[in-house]
């Protein structure tokens, strides 16, 4: 038994179809069949927020829907937050803070990241540290990647301002 | 590890969904959120052979509010939306707050209520909080819509007075006093993770300042959601004061069957549960109008 489906699904402002079982995940459709691999998995069962990718705007684990749930849908990934080759304010702010080592866990924290700060442009330190709590990084801590986040909003502020 | 191979369906109305899960068989489920339910195929603890996924079923998502302040709450609510749509806050303060404490944001943003109810997970927020609400929970199934209060819902760890087949339609929280003293506590690992312990507590006051009604429940005690009839007895017809609150927090013991599991033992929840059992009506009485 096979259940199989075609579907068409738009991710970072491109449009796809493919041929998938029902039971795939969209983050293993995005890494698998769209060859986007920016996505990770951790854990695949919705604690570790490495294969958070943006599902309409809101910040979901692609890990816990399925492939066939994304017909219709604007998925974001991380591959889709630099433009044109040039890496995002929040992006360089991460370089900049150092608040990647490994980087396994860096995709999600970016797409939780920008999320979070579209609704909130100007958080405090604790709001952000609540915003990445959901989200597990094994080797660089925490500060730096929370330092990033604060420096990021900064700089969407400034370039906004502009 | 990934899940098991099962067919899914999308369909678009109650009256689908209810016809399609009984033509699908005992093994068949509802997909909410699938933020209990994708996790448990992913591990293989569950291996449903079909999946009805209800996300495109707009019938379930509404929320509606009566004139006389009572609350309906669409089984597809989003816990996100229960944590921040101000007119829900407005009509019942307390399940937005202690929305917030359920997961993180990328799960509130799938998780759902009539997900979280049908789950019944003991430490779950939201069963703690229909059930201190006194929440009507109405049903769908190829038989018929009924009604069952909360109370009488839940039946142990993740099992409910559902019926094979049986759908939540939405929640009916009943008008909410403004003047009621409130608040929501737990104790967790870590943020996001699931309760240790939580109480849920209201109480409303007389013109002479004594406490006319109240109820108080706990996540994570037991089994199920719990009702605290000790305390509540203890603080009805009585004036509040801090002193008052700890007496009640003193009778919680009898009224809690905590178990022992590697995030904390029995002994230790039921300490915590009188701790915030007092914790929880300070606020409360600190927040009054
Ligand atoms: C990392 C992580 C942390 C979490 N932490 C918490 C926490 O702290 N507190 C907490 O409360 N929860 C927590 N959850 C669970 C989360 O709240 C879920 O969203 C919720 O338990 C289930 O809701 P859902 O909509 O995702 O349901 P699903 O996963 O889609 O479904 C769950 C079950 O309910 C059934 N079902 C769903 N909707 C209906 C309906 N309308 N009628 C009948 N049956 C239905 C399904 O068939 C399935 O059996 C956590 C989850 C994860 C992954
Ligand atoms: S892989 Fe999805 S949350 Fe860990
Ligand atoms: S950078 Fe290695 S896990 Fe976070």
């Amino acid at each position: 038994m096979s259940d199989r489906h075609n579907i068409s699904l738009n991710v970072n402002g491109a449009d796809y179809s493919c041929e998938i079982d029902a039971r795939m995940t969209l983050a293993d459709c995005l890494r698998e069949k769209l060859d986007l691999t920016g996505t990770h998995l951790g854990c695949e069962h919705g604690v570790c927020g490495a294969c958070t990718v943006l599902a309409d705007g809101d910040a979901v684990r692609s890990c816990l829907m399925f492939a066939v749930q994304a017909q219709c849908m604007e998925i974001t990934t991380v591959e889709g937050l630099a433009n044109n080759g040039d890496l995002s304010p929040l992006q360089e702010a991460f370089r900049d803070n150092h608040a990647l080592q490994c980087g396994f866990c860096t995709p999600g924290m970016l797409t939780t990241a920008e999320a979070f700060l579209r609704e909130n442009p100007s958080p405090t330190r604790a709001e952000t540290e609540s915003a990445i709590s959901g989200n597990l990084c094994r080797c660089t801590g925490y500060i730096s990647v929370v330092d990033a986040i604060l420096d990021a909003a900064d700089r969407r502020r400034d370039a906004g301002s502009e | 590890m990934k899940p098991s191979r099962f067919n899914y369906y999308a369909v678009d109305s109650i009256d689908a969904a209810i016809s399609l899960i009984a033509q699908q068989g005992e093994d068949a489920r509802f997909l909410a959120g699938g933020q209990s339910l994708v996790p448990m195929m992913n591990f293989r603890v569950a291996a449903p052979t079909a999946l009805i996924d209800l996300n495109g079923v707009p019938e379930l998502s509404n929320v509606r509010i009566d004139n006389d302040g009572a609350l309906h709450i669409g089984a597809m609510a989003r816990t996100r939306q229960l944590e921040t749509d101000p007119e829900i806050a407005e009509a019942n303060p307390l399940i937005a707050v202690a929305a917030a404490y359920v997961a993180h944001t990328q799960i509130r943003n799938r998780g759902t209520i009539g997900g979280s109810l049908a789950h019944a997970d003991p430490a779950a927020e939201l069963p703690g909080i229909a059930l201190v609400c006194d929440a009507e929970i109405h049903l769908r199934g190829l038989s018929g819509a009924r009604v069952i209060e909360a109370a009488k819902f839940f039946d142990g760890v993740f099992t409910t007075a559902l019926a094979d087949g049986e759908l939540i339609e939405k929640l009916y929280f009943p008008p909410w006093p403004e003047q009621r003293c409130w608040a929501f506590q737990e104790i967790s690992r870590r943020e996001g993770d699931f309760a240790l312990v939580g109480i849920a507590a209201w109480f409303d006051m007389d013109a002479s300042g004594a406490i006319s009604d109240c109820r108080l429940a706990a996540i994570g005690a037991g089994d199920t959601p719990l009702l605290l009839d000790s305390p509540a007895q203890t603080l009805t017809g009585s004036v509040p004061s801090d002193a008052l609150f700890e007496k009640a927090a003193e009778t919680v013991a009898g009224d809690i069957a905590p178990f022992d599991d590697i995030h904390a033992s029995a002994d230790y929840r039921r300490e915590v549960a009188a701790v915030l059992v007092a914790r929880t009506l300070k606020t409360a009485w600190e927040r009054r109008r």
